[in-house]
């Protein structure tokens, strides 16, 4: 039993979708891109960055594009200035307590609607040292910005290992095997899906990590489970 | 500082049968990240360990990089140029076929290696040293199945496509532990279970991961699963949940499949296999009450003497319901490697050439020699169990080995070893050196499936290719390279024109071999750069591919029940050797451990360990990390225990990837009389404590501080 078709305007655009369409596809189609850091297309859009709110018919609450669903007669603004605001703050707060350095799309996202990395820089960096527990690759979660990505497909969005959890609360909220056991203690498998979801390099493959650092290919070989250690600067 | 790729390959996971599709990252001449597309069947980006993270492998300083020559004893080996190589390796071959026949010829196809690598082979053995003695490992893995189903519908590939499994109703997964075989597989199967709703029946000794979200797990003593299936079907006839329609137009001897049933009541089959009557009773209502209802198995049926039995009790289960020939059934055998499907399509079988077009059938062969403008033999050849007879007797003088290392894939390995020492003359092509490479008196150094181009086919019969990432490490060169060459050389031996091995790009091969195959007709090189993939068989250019297989027939016309009969040939426990060893594989190794045991992999899994239930470790007062020597009436192996629940009490699990305890020492080469399998899934051993070996490297680490190795205590019951 179908719904009926939706037809709404998008930034003056308008459009018919069928029901149950979010806001985030039926901007895609007109080309809108809307941007968003915790939606991925192989994970359960759960509405956590923020960063995707768009103003619908002015309304007391930003709607986040992710999840919302596409309302018939609606008028959506993606860009207006209370969504723009509303998004640059989102990211300049990231931005202040996340090293966001090799996160590119959030860097473009920043630029988009021209949040300035350094409006709060008296806020208190999220630092962790490089955990390096495993053969396969690397945790730095000092670049986490908390998406939950990792969490989902080790869990229901795909492994069904649930080996990745979040520890602590607040600020210091972060992914963590559970009780903090190294990787090989837990269940994980090493799939990986993890690292091929993370979109800020907090999690990287060994092997990609040493070419950053300039290490020479029987170096790199030599990763293997190595003591702890701090990444250098 | 972020490092950017040089450029992105998209190319096909070269281990399981899976063939997930992967983006390679490159820099520098290094694999250093692989994603895998979200878009893109049939892995919908997810990718496991081994592909993920256990590629480095093609670039270990290990590698072959020139032809070796042997000069002594077993591994002694001088660097040679390719032309004496391959100079020594015609005339040498030339000069046996010559004076024995090409009978006296034995070689191993690839079920690692391209479809054009295989072809090519092929056509060599078959047109140029004039025999059909050319086999692979299909043999070892599942000729169990590829029989049984043969005999029942006449055709032996996974009926149903992967896509079909998210949408699954009821589903049996049997001796497949899927989870660490098929790791992307079993996350559909998790998937249709957790979000769908989907119940899952696992039977299977081992109480293996995919029994967390199993609705029933049978546990069968090992080697009774004919008794379990057989009691199933007895179930079905008996409360008369079968589908008398699809009986009636699909099948034939279903009553004489019904009288042999009478005695195989599940009361009968409790007191055989250990397994309640009433979980047989219930699992057999929920298989032919479902709307749909697949099975999906792997090695645990097919390797055994009675292989053949076990897959034909599965084909009765799925005639009886009609559970075949629909999406989201059907009769679905896991295929162990990248591209095995694809190495017995392509002709790498000693019964039959492309999509397996008989060699004894005139006129096939007949087609075939004119496209090949040869006489061809027409005697079917010999299988890999009995090339090594052969090479016993002296009926096989040579063989050549491309990419396999039957020396630990074989069971018995004394006695292969023997034969393989008795042979005059051995040829490996391979990537690395291996345990039958250091027979051999050549050995030519070939490129990994990063640096060629080709295609593999995939457990579901999808055709997918391989795209060269990196330039050939040292001077290896791609096997249909390798193989062109020495067809060549041997032809101008035999003074005969040098033809039919000119090709300049494996897209040639592909399409020479789609013109010799109805089932690939359409599936065109362009086509397979443009869809990604096509499933076979796939007849005409407009003709979409076929996911899943007899929705309106079978290749043998009607499906045929097979009455069947209880009993092994199997080796089973006595008194001098009181416990079961089965074998098979873990999560982060692959066969015979010639890639794995060359990549980081290694490090999560560095050595051999035998899985033992608590209760028998303590009556052989053993523990976790305590060592034990593994002793059958063919041979003796030592290694470290790991005490689990997984295995059942009185039943021993030791993978075969380790050389240092090579489970195939241990093994029986008794084989299924019609499918030439051997059983290596049951060999009757003793168990003793012992003391550490000396000099092995890195076993006085403890156990729990050996990479992923962990004592899984949430398996003990």
């Amino acid at each position: 039993m179908a719904e009926d078709p939706v037809t709404l305007t998008v930034d003056g655009v308008e459009l018919t979708v069928p029901a149950g369409t979010t806001i985030l596809e039926a901007a895609a189609q007109l080309g809108i891109e809307i941007p968003v850091i915790c939606w991925h297309e192989a994970t359960t859009a759960n509405g956590l960055c923020r960063v995707c709110v768009v103003d619908e018919d002015g309304g007391r609450l930003l709607q986040p594009a992710c999840i919302a669903e596409c309302r018939a007669g609606a008028s959506i603004e993606t860009r207006n200035e209370r969504a723009l605001r509303s998004r640059r703050t989102i990211l300049e707060m990231l931005a202040a307590s996340v090293d966001l350095s090799e996160a590119p799309e959030i860097e473009a996202a920043m630029a988009d609607c021209e949040a300035d990395a350094q409006r709060f820089p008296d806020a208190r960096a999220r630092e962790h040292e490089l955990i390096d527990d495993n053969p396969f690759y690397l945790r730095d979660y000092s670049q986490c910005v908390l998406c939950w990505r990792c969490v989902q497909v080790c869990a229901e969005d795909a492994q069904y290992t649930f080996a990745l959890t979040l520890d602590g609360r607040g600020h210091d909220t972060q992914v963590a095997t559970a009780f903090d056991i190294s990787m090989t203690e837990s269940p994980c498998v090493f799939c990986g899906q993890c690292v091929g979801v993370c979109p800020t390099g907090a999690l990287k493959p060994k092997v990609e990590w040493g070419l950053e650092q300039g290490l020479a290919p029987d170096e790199i070989r030599s990763l293997t489970r190595a003591p702890r250690r701090r990444r250098e600067e | 500082m972020m490092v950017a790729p040089e450029k992105v390959v998209r190319s096909t996971c070269p281990y399981c049968g899976v063939g997930c599709q992967m983006d390679l990252h490159l820099r520098d001449d290094l694999i250093y990240r692989v994603e895998a597309p979200f878009d893109t069947a049939p892995n919908y980006g997810n990718l496991c360990v081994k592909g993920r993270f256990g590629l480095d492998f093609a670039t270990h300083p290990r590698r072959l990089k020139r032809p070796l020559i042997r000069e002594g004893g077993p591994g002694e080996f001088r660097e040679a140029s390719w032309d004496e190589a391959l100079t020594l390796v015609s005339e040498r071959l030339a000069g046996i076929v010559a004076e024995s026949g090409g009978d006296s010829i034995a070689t191993y196809a690839c079920a690692k290696a391209t479809n054009e690598d295989n072809y090519v082979f092929q056509k060599w053995v078959r047109s140029v040293m004039g025999t059909n003695n050319v086999d692979h490992c299909a043999r070892l893995c599942h000729a169990g199945s590829v029989t049984g189903l043969q005999l029942a519908i006449g055709s032996s590939a996974m009926s149903n496509s992967i896509g079909e499994m998210e949408h699954l109703d009821t589903f049996i997964v049997t001796g497949s532990n899927t989870t660490e075989t098929h790791p992307v597989i079993s996350l559909f199967l998790k998937k249709a279970v957790r979000q769908n709703g989907a119940k899952l029946i696992v039977i299977d000794p081992r109480q293996i991961e995919l029994t967390d979200f199993a609705t029933l797990w049978l546990r069968q003593e090992p080697g009774t699963d004919v008794a379990v299936f057989q009691a199933m079907a007895h179930v079905i006839v008996s409360e008369q949940l079968y589908d008398s329609d699809f009986i009636a137009r699909r099948t034939e001897d279903f009553d004489e499949y019904v009288e042999s049933l009478e005695s195989f009541t599940p009361e009968w089959a409790e007191g055989v296999s250990g397994v309640p009557a009433g979980d047989i009773r219930s699992a057999a209502r929920m298989y032919a009450t479902a709307e749909r209802a697949a099975f999906y198995w792997g090695m645990g049926i097919s390797q055994s003497t009675h292989g053949t039995d076990n897959a034909l009790s599965l084909t009765n289960l799925a005639l009886m319901t009609g559970n075949v020939g629909k999406p989201g059934t059907g009769l679905n055998p896991l295929r162990g490697q990248n591209n095995v499907q694809g190495c017995s399509d392509s002709g790498g079988l000693p019964t039959v050439y492309t999509a397996y077009q008989r060699v004894d059938d005139p006129e096939i062969r007949g087609r075939f020699e004119r496209a090949w403008d040869v006489t061809l033999p027409p005697k079917p050849g010999l299988t890999v169990t009995e090339m090594v007879d052969g090479a016993l007797t002296g009926q096989i003088r040579a063989m050549v080995v491309m990419g396999e290392n039957p020396l630990m894939s074989e069971p018995n390995l004394s006695h292969a070893q023997h034969a393989m020492e008795a042979l005059d003359f051995v040829v490996c092509i391979d990537i690395f050196m291996n345990e039958t490479g250091e027979l051999a008196d050549v050995i030519l150094p070939s490129a990994s499936f990063a640096e060629k181009d080709g295609t593999f086919t995939n457990s579901d019969r999808r055709v997918q290719r391989v795209r060269q990432a990196l330039p050939p490490v040292g001077e290896s060169r791609a096997d249909w390279q390798i193989v062109c060459e020495l067809a060549q050389r041997m032809q101008r031996l035999q003074g005969r024109d040098s033809n039919g091995f000119h090709y300049l790009h494996p897209e040639e091969i592909w399409e020479e071999m789609r013109a010799l195959t109805p089932d690939f007709a359409g599936i065109t090189w362009e086509r397979l750069e443009r869809e990604g993939g096509v499933h076979w068989p796939c007849p005409a250019a407009d003709h979409p591919g076929t996911p899943y297989l007899f929705e309106n027939e079978f290749p043998r016309g009607k499906g045929k029940f097979w009455a069947l009969e209880y009993g092994t040939e199997s080796e089973l426990p006595d008194e001098d050797y009181p416990y079961n060893l089965t074998t098979g594989r873990v999560l982060f190794h692959w066969h015979g451990g010639t890639m794995t045991r060359n990549s980081r992999l290694e490090e999560a899994f560095p050595e051999p360990l035998v899985e033992m239930h608590p209760e028998d470790a303590r009556g052989l007062a053993l523990v976790s990390g305590g060592w034990a020597e593994l002793t059958s009436r063919r041979g003796s192996v030592v290694c470290r225990v790991l005490v689990t629940g997984r295995s059942p009490v009185g039943t021993v699990f030791l993978p075969f990837h380790f050389v240092e305890a090579a489970a195939n020492l241990l093994t029986l080469d008794k084989i299924d009389p019609r499918a030439k399998i051997p059983d290596f899934k049951m060999a009757a051993v003793r168990i003793e404590s012992c003391a550490a070996p000396e000099g092995r490297e890195g076993t006085e680490t403890p156990l729990e501080e050996r990479g992923a190795i962990r004592e899984p205590t949430k398996y003990v019951h």
